[in-house]
Formats: structure tokens, C-alpha cells, sequence
């Protein structure tokens, strides 16, 4: 099922699923990913699933590339046991201050400001992944006609809550960062709550979100 | 009941708590942290009698200056850092690697590092902090860990819930070494670089940026030229991964590195060379050389032993 394993590194396995990206593939990365976690293999420091890849880091002192590689290759895969999945409803505000990037959309796919939000809200997301920065979900697929690249130069601070837009994805930063992706408003929901240990993450890969347009009031009203 | 503790008269440039760093959170985003330098950190806990994980304070540059209320207690401080110790108003200047009694009334004024970047404190007893995820590391870009996720400031102090019965003196002969070379296996875009890409970085010296901290080393000076694609799909990362920019401005990957980047992965630091490649301060020159697998295994278990081997003799 794997396309190919090689090493990344010294203390870590790359397993390779294949170039594209759609829910196909990802769903069998999640499958090894929960399979992995729950083999117990000795060394085994962190599993990270991405949209076809599926990253093994191990510890060194204990195991090596070999040791895990075969493992991996003889793991019991658990092809029937079904993700459990949640549908996710996230309420969004894109009240101007908050949809930072709005104008730069509207001249790049060629829409207007309605239309754009008409689209990105009429439609069901999947998570593939979570990452970059604690929680952050990725999201896809945005239609084809909504689909813009990167910032040419990155933000150095986008704020807390906001939705992000490139390529077919779609994004939420989960606190202040970095980041170079499209703003088009923002959320008043905590999605990555560290206080909760076990479950800090508000959106896991093989969730749907659905996207909820609200006003700025209800937004300032907003509790969790 | 103790009531000891040490009070911030000066927090240093960037001091938070570390220890060996959280495992298992990559696929929600979280890193591992922990000390960057781990060798320092082991000898450093080895020498006041701690348990070999224990929370250390790791300042960068300059470090913290402090003063201390309570029962005797012994302290060591490790890399390459010039600190000095004030007993009743008199200046005594430290020795790294050596540990010290520190009495009521003591002052550990730590200067700075000296041409490396961390060093690291550790405390003789347990200190009152908060763990998340069984880890007190801080990390301050997801304030996440000990003191809320957040560097320690003026006037904060350090609460001790237990002191360490052994305050005997250890000290151990040894010298923090300094590595120009810093070997690198072939990452998994290795192909995506020009032949001239390619002879660059394994040829080149680049410089380190002022731009680094503990989520990356950037660098500069030599660009390495792309020909397939300057964008990869989201893929994770790891620590000392080399990832490769539009710019061609090679970054490395360190302790708190953001867990899924879209960069082309030139090559990943043998983890043999880890702490010494955090050490490697702004403005330095940095080479690199080719290894291979098998080779890097080797020469991490002889560091490992060589590591065991300081600790032992403590």
C-alpha cells in the first residue's frame, strides 16, 4: 500500500503514498497512522500524517532505520476498522477588518466579494491533516475557481482565528503567526484548547467542517 | 514545608525551563522542544544530583541574574559561559562544569555565552513548574509548557519544592567542542537541486542569519538553484531537516520547527552533530559534507557513548 519507505535523516522513516492529493490517499495514510500508533513498536517517538506522506520518527538510542522499516513493512493494517469522524461546525465572521486578503481574491479568480463567499461557504470540508502550528486544520477542497496562491510575501503576524485560502485548501490559524495564506475572516471558536490534554484539537484529520457565515455582533457576542 | 527559592533580578535575553522535550504530538502540531543543547543539559543535571530529565533553565546569550532565598543548595551551570557568583558582596568569577553551594543571600550573575549560543543552569532539587503533556519545556510560539508557554521575566522567581540531600562538589574536565562541518544525509527532494545547486551547498560556506532562534537556523550567502519545483506538498518535518525555500536560502529545522512545511528537504543534520549545530551562533560560517546512513548510525552511538561516558566519571 505504501508506494515506497525511505529514510529521512537518521531517525526517521518517509512513506510515500503517492503524489496527489485527494481523500483516497488520505484515508489510507490515516489508516497507517492509527495502525502505527497503536502497534506499540518499540522507538517509535511520533507519527505525522500529511496529505500522501507519512513521517515515522523513532528514537536512535534504541532502534534504527532497518529495525522500523521491517516492522512497518509486517504491520497489520486495520483496513475495516472506520475512522470516527465528527462533522464540525465553525461560524465565521468576514466583517472587513477581518478579511484581510478579500480585494487580492476578488482580482485574482476574477470574483467578486459575494460570490466568493457564497462559494467557499456552500460547501463541506475534510480534514486531511493538522499541523505547522499546534491544531491548524487543513482543509479542502475549495472549487476549482477559487483556487490562488500564496501571499508573494508572507504576513509576519496573521491574527488569531483566521481562515486562510491557497491552492485548494482551506486553513485556520489557531493562535497568532506566521503565515502566507489568503484571509478572508475569522473565527470567535477556540480550535486548539492546550489546557485539554487529551483531545486539544477542536478538528482532527478525517473530520468535516462546515463554515457558517455570522455577523460582526454575533461574532462580538461569541462564547465558546 | 521549604521556603526557598531564586528571584529574577535579571531574566537574560531568552531563559525558559527545558527538559528532554514532549514525544508523540507531531500529528497535532506540536514539536518536541526541550533543550536544544543535549549533552550540556545531561551534564548539567548529572553534576547537581538531579534525575537526568529534570527541568534546567536554558538562556541564550546572555543569561539570567539571580538571587537566592533559603537553605543551602548547589547549582551547575553548562557550556561555554561566563557567569560569576557574589557571596556577601564579594565577585567570584565560575567555572562551567564544576557545581557550586549557593547560600541565603547569593547572587548568580550569568554574563553570557561565550561565542555559542545556550547554556544551561540546573538547580540541585525539584522546582515548582507545571508540566503539560509531561513535559515542563516551553514553548513560546504555541504557549505551551511551564510558566504559561511563556520566557521568564524580571522579579519572577524559581520555587523549590525539595532540595537535594548530596550537595557535594563534582566537577568534570571537559570542554564544549566547536564544529564548522556539519554532516548531512541526502534528504527526499535531493534531486529537485541543479547539479550547480547541488555542488553549492556541499562545497560553499554559508553564514548564519541573524534571523535564527529555536524554531529554525536560517542562512545565507550561497543560494542553491531549484529546477523541478520550489513547492512540495505539505509534508511533516523533523529536526534538522534542511528545507529549501524559493529564495534559495537554505533553513534548518530546529527544536520548536513548525511540524508540516511545503519546502523542498535538501538533506537532514546527522543527529550526531545536533548539539553542536545549535551552537553555531549568527553571523558564523557553516559547511557542510555528504554522509551516509550507516555511517551516521555509527557515529551517533559512539557520541552517545562518548556522552555516557562524561556522565559517568561526574
Amino acid at each position: 500500500m505504501i508506494n515506497k519507505i525511505v529514510n529521512l535523516g537518521d531517525s526517521a522513516l518517509y512513506c510515500d503514498f503517492g503524489q496527489e492529493v485527494n481523500k483516497e490517499i488520505n484515508s489510507k495514510v490515516i489508516k497507517y497512522f492509527n495502525s502505527v500508533r497503536k502497534s506499540n513498536i518499540e522507538g517509535i517517538t511520533n507519527v505525522t500524517p500529511s496529505y500522501n506522506k507519512l513521517i515515522i520518527s523513532f528514537n536512535l538510542s534504541i532502534t534504527n532505520f532497518k529495525k522500523i522499516k521491517k516492522e512497518i513493512e509486517v504491520l497489520n493494517i486495520d483496513y475495516e476498522n472506520k475512522i470516527i469522524n465528527k462533522e464540525i461546525q465553525i461560524p465565521v465572521c468576514c466583517e472587513s477588518s477581518f478579511s484581510l486578503d478579500i480585494k487580492r481574491l476578488e482580482k485574482k479568480l476574477n470574483l467578486n466579494r459575494e460570490q466568493i463567499l457564497e462559494k467557499f461557504f456552500n460547501k463541506k470540508y475534510f480534514c486531511y491533516m493538522t499541523g505547522f502550528i499546534a491544531g491548524m486544520p487543513f482543509l479542502g477542497d475549495l472549487d476549482e475557481n477559487m483556487r490562488a496562491n500564496r501571499l508573494e510575501t508572507p504576513r509576519v503576524k496573521v491574527p488569531k482565528g483566521s481562515i486562510g485560502l491557497t491552492e485548494q485548501f482551506t486553513n485556520i490559524y489557531t493562535f497568532e503567526s506566521p503565515g502566507g495564506w489568503n484571509i478572508i475572516g475569522n473565527t470567535p471558536l477556540n480550535i486548539f484548547n492546550n489546557l485539554n490534554e487529551n483531545e486539544p484539537n477542536l478538528i482532527n484529520p478525517g473530520d468535516t467542517v462546515i463554515f457558517k457565515e455570522i455577523t460582526f455582533s454575533e461574532y462580538k457576542n461569541y462564547h465558546d | 514545608m521549604i521556603n526557598s527559592y531564586f528571584k529574577f533580578i535579571r531574566s537574560g535575553i531568552n531563559t525558559t525551563y527545558q527538559d528532554k522535550g514532549r514525544e508523540n504530538l507531531y500529528h497535532i502540531g506540536i514539536p518536541y522542544s526541550g533543550a536544544m543543547d543535549n549533552r550540556n543539559f545531561l551534564i548539567a543535571n548529572k553534576l547537581v544530583n538531579n534525575n537526568l530529565n529534570a527541568p534546567v533553565l536554558e538562556f541564550a546569550y546572555q543569561g539570567p541574574h539571580l538571587k537566592y532565598q533559603g537553605d543551602t543548595i548547589s547549582i551547575a551551570i553548562t557550556g561555554d559561559v561566563i557567569f560569576k557568583i557574589i557571596k556577601s558582596g564579594v565577585e567570584y568569577i565560575g567555572n562551567c562544569y564544576e557545581s557550586y553551594q549557593i547560600e541565603n543571600g547569593d547572587e548568580i550573575d550569568i554574563i553570557s555565552t561565550n561565542k555559542t549560543i545556550y547554556g544551561y543552569l540546573a538547580i540541585g532539587g525539584e522546582i515548582d513548574i507545571k508540566f503539560q503533556w509531561k513535559s515542563c519545556s516551553i514553548n513560546t510560539n504555541a504557549k505551551i509548557g511551564s510558566n504559561n508557554g511563556k520566557k521568564l521575566e524580571n522579579n519572577q522567581t524559581i520555587k523549590l519544592l525539595k532540595l537535594n540531600s548530596n550537595k557535594d562538589k563534582k566537577k568534570i574536565d571537559y570542554t564544549n567542542s566547536k564544529v564548522e562541518n556539519i554532516r548531512v544525509i541526502k534528504g527526499t527532494n535531493f534531486n529537485y537541486f541543479s547539479d550547480e545547486g547541488i555542488k553549492t551547498f556541499f562545497e560553499k560556506k554559508f553564514i548564519v542569519s541573524k534571523l535564527s532562534d529555536r524554531m529554525g537556523m536560517r542562512l545565507q550567502g550561497n543560494k542553491i538553484n531549484n529546477v523541478v519545483n520550489t513547492n512540495i506538498k505539505s509534508e511533516g518535518l523533523i529536526k534538522g531537516v534542511i528545507q529549501v525555500p524559493p529564495d534559495g536560502n537554505p533553513i534548518i529545522m530546529l527544536s520548536d520547527h513548525g511540524t508540516i512545511g511545503g519546502y523542498p528537504k535538501i538533506g537532514v543534520v546527522a543527529s550526531v552533530d545536533y548539539d553542536r549545530l545549535v551552537q553555531i551562533t549568527p553571523g558564523s560560517e557553516i559547511k557542510f559534507t555528504e554522509i551516509q546512513l550507516i555511517d551516521a548510525e555509527t557515529l551517533f552511538k559512539l557520541y552517545e557513548m562518548d556522552t555516557d561516558n562524561l556522565l559517568s566519571q561526574i
